[in-house]
């Protein structure tokens, strides 16, 4: 294969990383932009939607879409009523404290991770694609799974931006954003709001998750790589900033393959780690502007 | 006497949150062992001017100079050392520490060596003592009455012994009988710093101020003797006819 | 501090925490022992983080890489350069305050949630590094120093780090300096700046103190602290591998400083000694040993914020430092 198509190839592979990190680190962006909590826990919950997806699709029978798209719907409902409950029992409690919210984060995570071992196993596990139909381009052919995953992707994204500038959830969301005790003093229930904006979060992630694993496999740590991945894009794309975000998914995601190529993938993480972490330390009030106590 | 050099001067001094002129251009000069009060309705920027003054907040242009020296650049804890002490409006006393601990605290830096414990010691209490605190040494500054909590911050910037005290509203909530104690300490304090006040309480204002500055909309007013002031015109309409 | 505080029962208090520990190298069962050891050492790297904890409130998700400075800056010294005990002790902690004095001026650019992920993110960083140069550090699989080089020997005395009454003694050594160091500082007029900084930043600036520098100076003596455990892990256990270097190891000692107490002296060496226990019984009915850190983590903060000996404190021995 010549350089062009060779690109080509990167270049789609690479946006299906970005669609699906943009989704994850989506989810991260909504819950630190509203209730100003860092998730630490937000790479299981995309874990846990995989390993759903897993479980839900090894339950049902007949074409395989059937129980994709069973996981598509179940998995993040799932998911989202565990990140409810977690806020309503964990999270409420700590009042949202910066701090201790990272260390109960922290736990989850633990907690998560050490179930989905105990009943998942350390396995890694497949889910057959909905369809296997693949895409003759003169150089090659290209799943049309993964190209729908993009599409999808997309849709979901915009369809995200419409809630979130055009209704009157995302003008209640916003003005919970902007000042909390001003929304409350108007009558939005803030509570309410926090715990709807956590669960939501936490869906994004396991809709991303539930996309992915008839790409990658389900396993049970597979949610470290999207929660670095996903703090990455937060940071470089600035929060509560959808463009940002959406823009940051595509960037990370198509240099992650480039980078991967030219150097080994511990270098490639490496340097990515380190150039995040120095935005942070130089640019800190453009990214995470107030939260910084 | 009269030609005494300032401890104090700003120069065009300026300050801009976003379109917004804080600051408007000040040049303010204040003299060694004065009393000042700046008034000025709520807005007028007298907290953000004196707040360019400690360095807790950067100017957007123009000059500071404490001493003949040019302190625009320096940072806060700098200029704390070299004798500007700010005191919050908004009482910021440790309250997890005791009253003193809180006094501890300025009083160890001013310490050339920091580590002779009898000196320490006699210099919180002198400073606990001037501000009548001395029995609640051993207490919470938490657990502390709001008057108790004010004299407190006051201890706390006169352990800095400072040549300039800056007290922003510090009357603000005390009792009558805590303001007549107060307006005592500050004319004792007086002896031996230079004083700028902020000061909503007229009567405190016209009882200490030896001159008054009246600011309105980031720019001087006015600027005079009680007298003078309370015969402006001008102040009149701008700030003492709506207020008083 | 204020004159009310009792510098005499303070002093007797940690006398005799040493001296128990002393005599339980002499009554202790073979196995507990060898815990009571390890778990020294690891109070050693709990106080450290305690002191930036605790003391001046900055919470660092990165420890791990202060520990593994040392760790790596003894092993390696010693197993490749032939150095001997004392150098490589030297060089583990000579590495953690260099780390700790770069990472402290970059990371002190930020605070609050900001400062735990850029302290976690460098320490992915080092850790990603000690995999990069698997040649030298043998990544994941770690390597072992070499019995002979575990020996100290100063003129006509010899010291063999492997012996169990040894490692003990040199453990203790380590945990008690570092103890009465940190009681020290705590006490000191610089410890009482600490707790300001934590309590009111911007106030004690107004003060006249440099908070920064203040603050560098907290992640210096914490990161060197860190670096002295990790040095003696190397050196006493023998053993020196990446997994020191993983988040779960800038996890725990937040754990175990939350549980003893943060802000207390004797804190972490009771979060340590008490988790680790608490692992080792559970151990046996199942190996969900991740799930109990994280319901320790929740219910902590949930519940018990101020840890064991921090409540102690509050509700009966109000002296406690």
């Amino acid at each position: 294969m010549s350089f062009g198509p060779h690109l080509l190839l990167a270049t789609l592979e690479g946006l299906v990383t970005s669609a699906v990190l943009a989704l994850t680190a989506l989810g991260l962006s909504l819950v630190f932009g509203v209730m100003r909590v860092v998730n630490v826990a937000h790479g299981e919950f995309f874990m846990l939607g995989a390993v759903l997806a897993w479980w839900i699709a090894s339950l049902a029978t007949g074409h395989p879409a059937v129980g994709f798209l069973l996981a598509l719907v179940v998995s993040p409902l799932i998911v989202g009523a565990v990140a409810l409950v977690a806020e309503r029992l964990v999270l409420r409690r700590l009042d949202y404290n910066p701090e201790a919210t990272i260390v109960a984060t922290i736990g989850m995570l633990y907690i998560i991770q050490q179930l989905a071992l105990t009943f998942y196993g350390p396995e890694a596990r497949p889910v057959e694609a909905p369809f296997s139909y693949r895409i003759l381009l003169p150089w090659f052919g290209y799943s049309g799974y993964k190209l729908s995953v993009i599409a999808f992707s997309a849709i979901l994204l915009l369809a995200t931006w419409f809630v979130l500038t055009r209704t009157k959830i995302g003008l209640v969301m916003r003005a919970t954003q902007y000042d909390r005790e001003t929304a409350q003093a108007f009558g939005i229930p803030v509570g309410r709001v926090y715990a709807g904006v956590f669960a939501l979060g936490a869906m994004l992630a396991a809709i991303a998750a539930v996309l992915i694993v008839p790409i990658q496999q389900a396993h049970y740590l597979m949610g470290l790589d999207p929660l670095l991945l996903s703090f990455i894009v937060v940071i470089i794309g600035g929060l509560g900033s959808l463009r940002g975000t959406v823009v940051a998914a595509v960037l990370i995601g198509l240099s992650d393959g480039i980078i991967s190529v030219f150097f080994s993938p511990t270098l490639a993480k490496i340097i990515a780690t380190l150039i995040v972490a120095m935005v942070l330390v130089f640019r800190p009030q453009g990214l995470f502007g107030t939260a910084a106590r | 006497m009269a030609a005494m050099t300032p401890l104090l001067t700003t120069r065009d001094l300026r300050k801009s949150y976003g379109g917004l002129r804080a600051v408007d251009g000040v040049d303010f000069a204040i003299v060694p062992g004065e009393i000042r009060a700046v008034i000025g309705p709520n807005g007028a920027g007298k907290t953000t001017f004196v707040s360019l003054i400690c360095g807790r907040v950067p100017p957007t242009s123009g000059q500071i100079v404490f001493d003949g020296n040019d302190i625009t650049d320096l940072p806060a804890h700098d200029r704390v050392r070299r004798g500007i002490a700010y005191t919050f409006q908004i009482t910021s006393v440790f309250s997890n520490l005791t009253a003193y601990d809180n006094v501890a605290l300025p009083v160890q830096r001013t310490l050339t060596d920091g580590r002779s414990k009898g000196r320490l010691h006699a210099g919180v209490m002198s400073a606990l003592e001037r501000t009548g605190l001395a029995d609640r040494a051993d207490t919470v500054a938490g657990a502390l009455s709001y008057g108790h909590q004010r004299l407190l911050e006051v201890a706390m910037g006169l352990a800095l012994r400072p040549r300039l005290l800056i007290l922003d509203e510090p009357t603000q909530g005390l009792s009558d009988g805590e303001i007549e104690g107060f307006m005592q300490l500050v004319r004792e304090i007086a002896r031996d710093a230079t004083v700028l006040l902020i000061e909503h309480n007229m009567q405190v204002v016209m009882g200490l101020a030896d001159r008054i500055t009246v600011m309105n909309t980031g720019k001087i007013l006015a600027e005079g003797t009680p007298e003078q002031i309370r015969a402006n015109a001008e102040v009149q309409r701008a700030y003492l006819g709506t207020e008083a | 501090m204020s004159p009310g505080n009792s510098p005499k029962k303070v002093y007797l208090l940690h006398a005799a925490v040493i001296a128990v520990l002393f005599a339980l190298n002499f009554m202790l069962p073979e196995y507990h022992h060898g815990v009571l050891a390890r778990v020294m050492v690891l109070a050693v790297f709990a106080m450290g983080y305690n002191i930036l904890f605790g003391y001046s409130g900055l919470l660092s998700l990165g420890h791990a890489m202060f520990f593994s400075a040392g760790l790596y800056g003894a092993g390696l010294t010693v197993s490749h350069l032939g150095w001997g005990m004392a150098a490589g002790f030297a060089a583990g902690i000579a590495s953690g305050a260099l780390l700790a004095l770069v990472i402290g001026v970059l990371a002190l650019r930020t605070t609050g949630v900001a400062f735990m992920i850029v302290t976690m993110m460098f320490a992915q960083v080092f850790y990603l590094l000690t995999l990069y140069f698997a040649e030298w550090t043998r990544g994941d699989e770690g390597f072992v120093l070499a019995q002979q080089a575990r020996r100290i020997d100063l003129g006509d005395l010899h010291f063999n780090l492997t012996d169990p009454a040894t490692r003990y003694m040199a453990a203790l050594a380590l945990f008690s300096v570092v103890l009465l160091a940190t009681l020290a500082i705590v006490r000191s007029a610089h410890g009482r700046v600490l707790v300001a900084i934590r309590e009111n930043e911007e106030r004690t600036r107004m003060l006249g103190y440099d908070t920064f520098a203040n603050k560098l100076a907290a992640v210096v003596v914490s990161g060197v602290i860190c670096a002295a455990a990790g040095a003696a892990y190397a050196l006493l256990f023998g053993y020196v591998g990446s997994t020191f270097a993983t988040v779960q190891y800038s996890i725990l000692p937040l754990l175990w400083v939350l549980l003893g107490g943060a802000a207390t002296t004797l804190g972490p060496l009771v979060g340590t000694l008490f988790m680790f226990y608490v692992v080792d019984i559970t151990s046996g009915y199942t190996s969900a040993y991740l799930l109990i850190v994280g319901v320790a983590l929740i219910l902590l903060v949930l519940y018990f914020p101020k840890g064991i000996l921090g409540t102690v404190r509050e509700r009966w021995i109000k002296w406690l430092p």
